[in-house]
């Protein structure tokens, strides 16, 4: 009971029924929400009243006559199909309206590709980069559009605030648009059943002034570290980090990054030396030399990491590997 | 098949398709429509049984925001999403496929059509003994997956096909086809050989109602309950063949790796729902039609009234049962076909409201003026008549398009339909089976145990299923292991409101059984209902009636008297009346 009360004094709950209205389609499609929430509470009502009603007043009691009743009333029951009708026919086009609005994005939109997996998002941006927090981030009072794909099977893309829903289909783009009005950090859903961890498939879409999304866009993608320090933060922001820790702890999932380059790897087709060639071998094409003790679960890497994010992640490897062991600059320069 | 107009071979007890034959093999190769239905009963309920605990350990589940019935470490946490994927994909198949579809038809509709049209039998008698083992083979493939789970569970052990269910009873591509557990081919064949079930048995009651009416009852002089059942036959027919192609088109992609709905394969998920919903649409109208045929005749028999608006009720059945092709786009609103599409299917959903609302009112109009007993029965018809219009009211925030989208794929869906199949399904055959069960049984049930059962179910259910409304409208997605803290106090309501319909049930399941066992000996019109079933005795002996019955209107009960010393109603004798009095003469020796 405590926790109820919680969410009702909560303002990111919202009402009793829905959400806070975080976009330029919620406030409509709540009005006709609450039509229709009042339209069936009448007629409830009324079924209710008069079931109630009748039951009450021709319950059966001893002695009690047969009442004389109509079988049917033609002009009665057509009254009650007509009315209903007209009813459902305003509903429809209310509907139809407000679904056209959030079906057809501005054609200046600014554009966002979501691209699903089992069982997470990425975000790509125009500028070829994809979010690095797990996060969508997306600017206050722009129209904004969402390219849907997926790469393995059928996911959701939901996000309440914005009372926006479509389905992230494999081998087609579904779009979908919002222009959101509030700033904040609020839920995404996958809607869809996608498998073990659909339900642990939940993202924050972070709606941010212009200005700050603006820089948070630019800086993406780490363009401006040097090779090492960018393949630490590929190795943040690409997943890697679910599965291979650079510490040396086991994750279960796969081998540690910590001194992997320059070792020798045992996998299932031979041992090999972790030297540049092997690393970019096995990063552009996963699992292509299996690991023993491990299930080949690295998803695909084409389009997320391209031959430079490699490059950075190798300059990255080399400075946590003990193997590898740079000779030092020769203090003087070559006898001759 | 034996000769049975003169049961005089016992003296007390007169014969009844109980008692006419005995022995194993008298039951296994009967041709009986009632020692069908009978088993039919069996294997339905028993279907619903192991469906309803599955609910009950998924809304256990569900109690805390992660699942608290396995341990708390991550190690736990796949196995801990797999039982509860497993858990709602069972839930869903062994529902739909196994009880909700055969529940009214192949039970009630077996057991009461050939009597409510005065015949002896069905018209194919072993086409209907071939649907019952039809539908007996496809749960054991259902049983299969189940005993999988549990061997290999337990002691990991592998059945071939045999472990683990977790795509949801709609099999979803490309999910079903390329990741799921291998336990899928067996549910997927299962739910293939049930369909055939369904099939036969629509083709038999279609040719039964076209062939075998007797003679004065007219189209428009059926019993309602039959015109519902002809109807849902009517697209048993059209429409499970569409499932049964679907389905095999699924297993070849799986198996064979033919392309069809897997993008990777060069398929189109997409397509898969679009087959998948042209029957599962229709389907839905299997399920309620014929608790809409129950509740129309408990209506009136209870409230001792003729029924209301008798052709605007039969021909809303039709209505009903032909638009139902027209709308399973409904459930691609968010898939992604193109918006012209999503128009016309949110357009052509309105139009199943109307007859649905019709009949709501008809039911009204026939309680008017009335004379109600409060009746097990009546009371689960009265519940009925509530939670369909919730229902009902429900499915039009999901036909509007711009409300469905946010709502798709949340609880508010899952709420709605099932105040649709459960509130208005369920309670439709527990309304049916209390009607029936004196003259299926020939034993009368206590009626106060009955309407308390009547009445918890009805709390429960609303404990249930009202909060998943709310926690959908606020977002929360259909098919989570886990979920935010904040949906917990509605998860909560929500088990307890499970709990409750367990027991409500458990309680009809006594009632029953005790009545079995100890209950008073029916009359063979209890209720003073005027449909033929009520002319022949309680139970029905073998042949149904000595000679062919001639009638008139089913909903006129002027003719019948309360009879207090059999506790039952008898048929007053009107010079040149009809010869449809003519049960065995146990059941009127006082009129005479």
């Amino acid at each position: 009971m405590n926790a109820m009360l919680n969410i009702l004094a909560d303002a990111n709950w919202g009402g009793f029924w829905m959400p806070p209205q975080g976009s330029q389609v919620a406030q409509d499609t709540d009005w006709l929400f609450f039509f229709v929430y009042w339209v069936s509470v009448f007629f409830f009502l009324l079924i209710l009243v008069l079931l109630v009603g009748f039951a009450w007043k021709y319950r059966y009691r001893e002695g009690q006559p047969v009442l004389d009743a109509p079988k049917h009333n033609t002009a009665l029951e057509l009254t009650w199909t007509f009315i209903p009708t007209l009813i459902v026919i305003v509903i429809f086009y209310y509907g139809f309206k407000g679904y056209l609005k959030m079906a057809v994005p501005p054609p200046d939109s600014y554009e966002v590709d979501v691209t699903a997996h089992m069982w997470d998002y990425t975000f790509a941006y125009p500028n070829g980069q994809i979010s690095d927090d797990t996060n969508l981030h997306i600017p206050v009072n722009t129209p904004v559009v969402f390219v849907l794909t997926s790469t393995d099977v059928l996911h959701g893309f939901y996000m309440p605030i914005f009372r926006i829903k479509k389905d992230v289909v494999p081998g087609r783009y579904n779009k979908i648009w919002v222009q959101a009005t509030m700033e904040g950090t609020f839920d995404i859903f996958c809607t869809q059943y996608c498998g073990q961890d659909h339900s642990s498939m939940r993202r924050k879409v972070i709606v941010e002034s212009r200005a700050k999304f603006v820089e948070w866009v630019n800086n993406l993608g780490g363009g401006k570290l040097p090779p090492a320090a960018r393949g630490k933060y590929l190795w943040n922001t690409r997943g890697c980090s679910s599965c291979h820790s650079t510490d040396g702890s086991a994750t279960g999932k796969a081998p540690t990054w910590k001194d992997l380059f320059m070792s020798q790897v045992q996998t299932m087709d031979g041992m090999h030396v972790a030297d540049e060639n092997y690393i970019h071998e096995v990063i552009s094409h996963p699992n292509i030399h299996p690991i023993a003790g491990f299930q080949p679960i690295m998803p695909p890497t084409e389009g997320l990491i391209n031959d430079k994010d490699i490059s950075d992640i190798i300059a990255y490897l080399k400075t946590i590997s003990k193997d590898y062991h740079p000779a030092a600059l020769p203090a003087s320069g070559p006898s001759k | 098949m034996s000769i049975a107009e003169h049961p005089s071979h016992q003296e007390s007890k007169p014969d009844n398709y109980l008692t006419h034959t005995r022995g194993f093999k008298s039951w296994v190769l009967t041709l009986d429509h009632k020692r069908i239905g009978l088993m039919y009963m069996i294997f339905v309920l028993f279907a619903f049984l192991i469906g309803g605990s599955f609910a009950v350990l998924l809304r256990t589940s569900l109690w805390t925001p992660n699942h608290w019935m396995f341990p708390s470490d991550p190690a736990h946490d796949a196995q801990a999403k797999l039982f509860y994927n497993n858990m709602f994909s069972l839930h869903g198949a062994v529902m739909v496929f196994m009880f909700i579809i055969p529940a009214i038809p192949a039970i009630l509709g077996n057991f009461m059509l050939p009597i409510m049209l005065g015949a002896k039998d069905v018209a194919f008698p072993r086409l209907n003994l071939m649907s019952l083992y039809i539908y007996f083979l496809g749960a054991t493939f259902f049983l299969w997956v189940l005993l999988g789970g549990i061997l290999r569970t337990a002691f990991n052990i592998h059945l071939p096909f045999g472990y683990g269910l977790d795509t949801g009873w709609t099999f979803y591509t490309p999910f079903s086809t390329s990741k799921a557990e291998d336990g899928m081919v067996a549910g997927v064949t299962g739910a293939f050989i049930l369909g055939f079930s369904s099939i036969l048995t629509g083709v038999n009651f279609v040719t039964s109602i076209h062939t075998l009416r007797p003679k004065g009852m007219t189209w428009f002089r059926m019993p309602l309950f039959l015109w519902a059942i002809y109807a849902t036959s009517i697209i048993q027919i059209l429409a499970t063949p569409v499932l049964a192609i679907t389905l095999l088109l699924l297993l070849a992609e799986r198996l064979l790796h033919v392309g069809i709905f897997d993008s990777s394969l060069g398929g189109d998920p997409v397509l898969f729902q679009h087959f998948f919903w042209f029957y599962s649409h229709p389907a839905v109208y299997i399920m309620i039609l014929p608790g809409m045929g129950v509740i129309s005749e408990v209506i009136s028999v209870h409230s001792r009234k003729h029924i209301f608006g008798y052709n605007f009720i039969a021909l809303s059945s039709v209505a009903l049962a032909l638009l139902g092709f027209l709308v399973w786009g409904h459930h691609l609103f968010v898939a992604g076909q193109s918006n012209l599409a999503d128009s016309i299917f949110s357009l052509l959903t309105f139009s199943v409201a109307i007859p649905s609302a019709v009949k709501v009112f008809n039911w009204l109009g026939t309680l008017y003026r009335s004379s109600i007993r409060f009746t097990p029965a009546m009371l689960f018809a009265m519940g009925f008549i509530l939670l369909f219009t919730v229902g009902g009211l429900t499915g039009l925030f999901l036909g509007a398009l711009a409300v469905d989208v946010p709502l798709h794929d949340t609880y508010f869906v899952i709420a709605h339909f099932h105040y649709v199949m459960v509130g208005s399904m369920l309670f439709a055959f527990l309304a049916g089976m209390y009607h029936w069960f004196p003259k299926m049984f020939g034993k009368m049930v206590n009626a106060n145990w009955g309407r308390a059962a009547a009445i918890m179910l009805f709390i429960g259910f609303n404990t249930t299923f009202f909060p998943q409304f709310v926690m959908g409208a606020h977002g929360s997605p259909r098919r989570w292991a886990t979920y935010p803290a904040e949906f917990q106090p509605y998860h909560q309501i929500s088990t307890v409101g499970a709990y409750m319909m367990a027991i409500s049930l458990i309680t009809v399941a006594l009632n029953w059984i005790s009545a079995l066992l100890w209950g008073k000996p029916a009359p063979a019109n209890p209720w003073g209902g005027n449909t033929l079933e009520w002319h022949c005795a309680s139970p029905p002996p073998h042949d149904n009636f000595p000679t062919p019955p001639v009638v008139d209107d089913p909903y006129n009960m002027n003719n019948w008297e309360y009879d207090k010393s059999i506790d039952g109603w008898v048929k007053r004798d009107i010079p040149g009346g009809s010869q449809a009095g003519a049960a065995p003469d146990r059941t009127r020796p006082v009129t005479h």
